[in-house]
């Protein structure tokens, strides 16, 4: 994304523009629509090969797409999970997500049949884990869901019986083992999500959430240890992220709660959206926070805190409307969230903002402190800054 | 995914069903048609949802649906709801069945998408065997195998968690995904847009037991509000909705699942497809499990509902036969019409009842009695169809 040649702002200096100095990105088509999925979205940028990957999840297939930053070239690749030729209904897919670790990047694909780790351009599949099936049919739903990489050498992955694999990834090759199993959680596994800050100073870096609301926080390492339990009270967590020893998660309700993840101390809680929160994603170098819910609104939120105090705030910045679409994934496609991309239950593209598409509202931007370039319609916090 | 769909699934597409029915059975009656063609009376229409509603809610019908299994594919739910309509007095040719089969999809996915909560999943299914109990009143026994399904609903669902019913409803979206057929009636309502997708309103009440949109709170260590801002939601909500009665009886609140069809004109089971949404109907090999179910569920459907030596009346698509071949050959054209259902006793068999009778009659034999490869007999049978 082409950013004008400029001075950074000084302390306290406003300054606004129009979007027209922004290059603007179009939407790209999916050969499927997006199923309604938690998270369903994830996004890798390759800077060094000027490239994006999108992963969405349709039914039982992941399509992914490499989309070039020139927005010359893209190009589409479809996996399925592992028995194509079963029906549709025993083989459903999840969520894909793509899982950065130092020396490799990986495509984990969870479904009702187990985990398919992939290399990031879904070219070759280099492991796979079958879930333990019950002998006898039970009521329980059996697949795997919520997938993160932590530290340097993990993934985790969640099971709808609330157990949480982690696999240890050597720096390359399919030497994939299962490490361990943590079992804390009694509910199904909605989401994990992994200290995304790059600070080596936070003790938990991993936090697994599920269908009751309850989450578990953890310090990763040959054995995981359990630091804290936050509990839900029925309501599911449907999304959740790490950042900075905060625990940001989005809920059925529509609320969004801030929690201090070693004490569970409740920072803050917003009444963010009409319907249930379907993805929350975190911009680590700003502290831009994008959610995104069934009432077809993705908004952006910004986070800060002050250590000396230890005080979190939440402001708000920014809607946007994706008319008729109950939306399923948004994620930034760069550390600093000056764009997202976004998915909703039977559309056929992703969305990509900011844009200068019919149908899409846009707001000024606006410059803060520092290196820091926000967007925002809100005309107080404009003054505050 | 979720395995508990079954039950709510029949319940709400057959109820569609019957509203359809009901509503064409009694358009009848007033339509232009009456100089050539007779009449469904009043109680040939009463004994055809009779019978319906007696094999649908029948013990043995009820019990297989409850058992823990996957989702079935379109193909072979359409072929048990074909089956269970014929086991009244009426036929449907297989174009008529289609048509059918489309408008009571879409009318359960608009139920399904726009639910407020997971749970009220449940409000929409009774809303639907109110009306059944409704249209079964006359019949005690009838009425009864309803009251006790609705029991048996109560009691397996009641334990289910709102994140348990999430996934159910993610089930039941994938299995609507991508279909945009417009609905004459959805379009006049202003509930579904000429692209064929269903509106979200940003307006209205939250669901029961949420929080309007608009606030963010901030806590101290201690867990005391420290302060209080609103941000613009975009969207105008309230929170006075009363939570709707998940008993036997009581005021469901929630509209969703009513009889929208109470109004006797005829254009409003009009169905057109959106041109380029045409679904994929290339037929998957079914699975073997798949054959399986549906042999079960046919033998479910057992003798005492089915009335053998009774006159059986065809209900034709179109008001000639000549135009009903044209039909079923010209699928390509017939995707740009605007298809009416009529529901026309067919004055021509009337004199033809014996033979009709007894063709219907080998078939059913041939149906009931295994033969040693019972899965050909059913692909035959679904290939007839």
């Amino acid at each position: 994304m082409q950013r004008p040649f400029l001075s950074g702002p000084k302390q306290g200096e406003l300054r606004c523009f129009k979007d027209t100095m922004y290059h603007k990105e179009k939407s790209i088509q999916i050969k499927n629509s997006a199923s309604a999925l938690y998270n369903n979205l994830s996004v890798l940028r390759i800077a060094p090969r000027r490239l994006t990957y999108f992963t969405v999840v349709h039914a039982n297939v992941v399509n992914t797409v490499s989309a070039s930053w020139d927005g010359l070239n893209y190009s589409h690749r479809q996996l399925q999970s592992k028995e194509p030729n079963v029906a549709t209904s025993t083989s459903l897919i999840m969520q894909a997500a793509f899982c950065v670790l130092p020396s490799r990047d990986l495509l984990v694909v969870s479904s009702q049949k187990g985990i398919q780790m992939y290399e990031s351009d879904g070219s070759i599949m280099v492991y796979w884990h079958a879930l333990d099936t019950p002998e006898a049919p039970t009521a329980q739903a059996v697949f795997a869901r919520g997938i993160s990489a932590v530290s340097d050498n993990y993934i985790c992955v969640g099971v709808s019986s609330g157990a949480v694999l982690v696999f240890d990834i050597p720096s390359k090759g399919s030497n994939i083992t299962l490490s361990e199993v943590l079992e804390e959680h009694k509910e199904a596994i909605t989401d994990i999500a992994s200290e995304c800050s790059g600070s080596q100073e936070c003790l938990a870096n991993l936090v697994t959430a599920d269908d009751g609301g309850n989450m578990c926080v953890w310090k990763s390492g040959e054995e995981f240890q359990l630091l804290n339990k936050i509990p839900g009270f029925d309501i599911t967590c449907s999304s959740v992220k790490l950042w900075k020893g905060t625990v940001l998660a989005g809920y059925g309700t529509g609320q969004i709660r801030l929690y201090e993840a070693v004490t569970g101390i409740l920072h803050a809680e917003v009444n963010a959206h009409a319907r249930w929160i379907y993805s929350l994603d975190i911009a680590p170098f700003s502290g831009l926070l994008l959610s995104a819910a069934e009432d077809s609104f993705v908004r952006v939120w910004h986070v800060s805190m002050t250590p000396e105090t230890n005080n979190v705030e939440i402001a708000h910045l920014h809607n946007e409307c994706v008319t008729d679409t109950q939306i399923c994934g948004a994620k930034f496609c760069d550390g600093d969230g000056y764009a997202f991309a976004v998915t909703g239950y039977d559309l056929s593209e992703i969305i990509r903002l900011p844009s200068d598409e019919p149908g899409h509202s846009n707001g000024k931007w606006a410059a803060v402190t520092g290196q820091t370039w926000l967007r925002t319609d809100n005309i107080e916090l404009l003054e505050k800054y | 995914m979720s395995l508990r769909t079954l039950p709510l699934v029949f319940i709400n597409l057959g109820g569609e069903m019957l509203y359809i029915l009901d509503q064409r059975l009694r358009a009848h009656n007033t339509s232009e048609d009456k100089s050539e063609k007779g009449v469904w009376s009043e109680s040939d229409r009463r004994r055809v949802l009779n019978d319906i509603v007696g094999t649908m809610f029948s013990k043995s019908f009820m019990d297989e649906l409850l058992k823990p299994q996957q989702l079935y594919s379109h193909r072979t739910m359409k072929t048990v709801l074909t089956r269970l309509a014929h086991t009244s007095i009426m036929r449907l040719n297989p174009a008529s069945m289609d048509r059918l089969y489309e408008l009571m999809i879409m009318a359960f996915k608009y139920q399904v998408f726009l639910c407020p909560r997971p749970k009220d999943l449940l409000l929409i299914s009774y809303n639907h065997i109110d009306t059944i109990r409704e249209f079964v009143r006359d019949t005690p026994v009838v009425m009864n195998q309803v009251d006790e399904t609705h029991r048996n609903i109560i009691e397996v669902y009641s334990s289910l968690s709102e994140g348990q019913f999430q996934l159910l409803r993610q089930t039941l979206l994938i299995f609507f995904q991508d279909m945009h057929i417009r609905v004459s009636l959805f379009l006049k309502n202003q509930i579904q847009n000429p692209s064929g997708r269903f509106v979200l309103t940003t307006s209205g009440p939250v669901p029961y037991g949420a929080d309007v949109p608009g606030l963010i709170r901030t806590f101290d260590l201690r867990g005391r509000e420290v302060s209080r801002s609103e941000f613009p939601p975009g969207g105008t909500y309230s929170g006075l909705v009363r939570e709707g009665s998940f008993d036997l009886n009581g005021d469901r609140v929630l509209r969703l699942g009513r009889n929208l069809y109470r109004v006797e004109h005829p254009e409003e089971t009009q169905t057109s497809r959106t041109p380029s949404g045409q679904r994929d109907s290339t037929p998957n090999p079914l699975a073997k499990e798949e054959l399986n179910q549906l042999a079960r569920l046919m033998g479910s459907m057992k003798a005492e509902n089915v009335p053998k030596r009774e006159p059986r009346f065809r209900i034709n698509l179109f008001t000639t036969d000549q135009e009903e071949e044209a039909a079923s050959g010209g699928e390509q054209e017939a995707m740009f019409q605007v298809i009416n259902i009529q529901a026309v006793q067919d004055q021509q068999a009337a004199s033809e009842l014996a033979r009709i009778a007894g063709q219907f009659t080998d078939e059913e034999e041939k149906l009931e009695n295994p033969s040693s490869n019972k899965g050909d007999d059913l692909l035959a049978m679904m290939d007839d169809l």
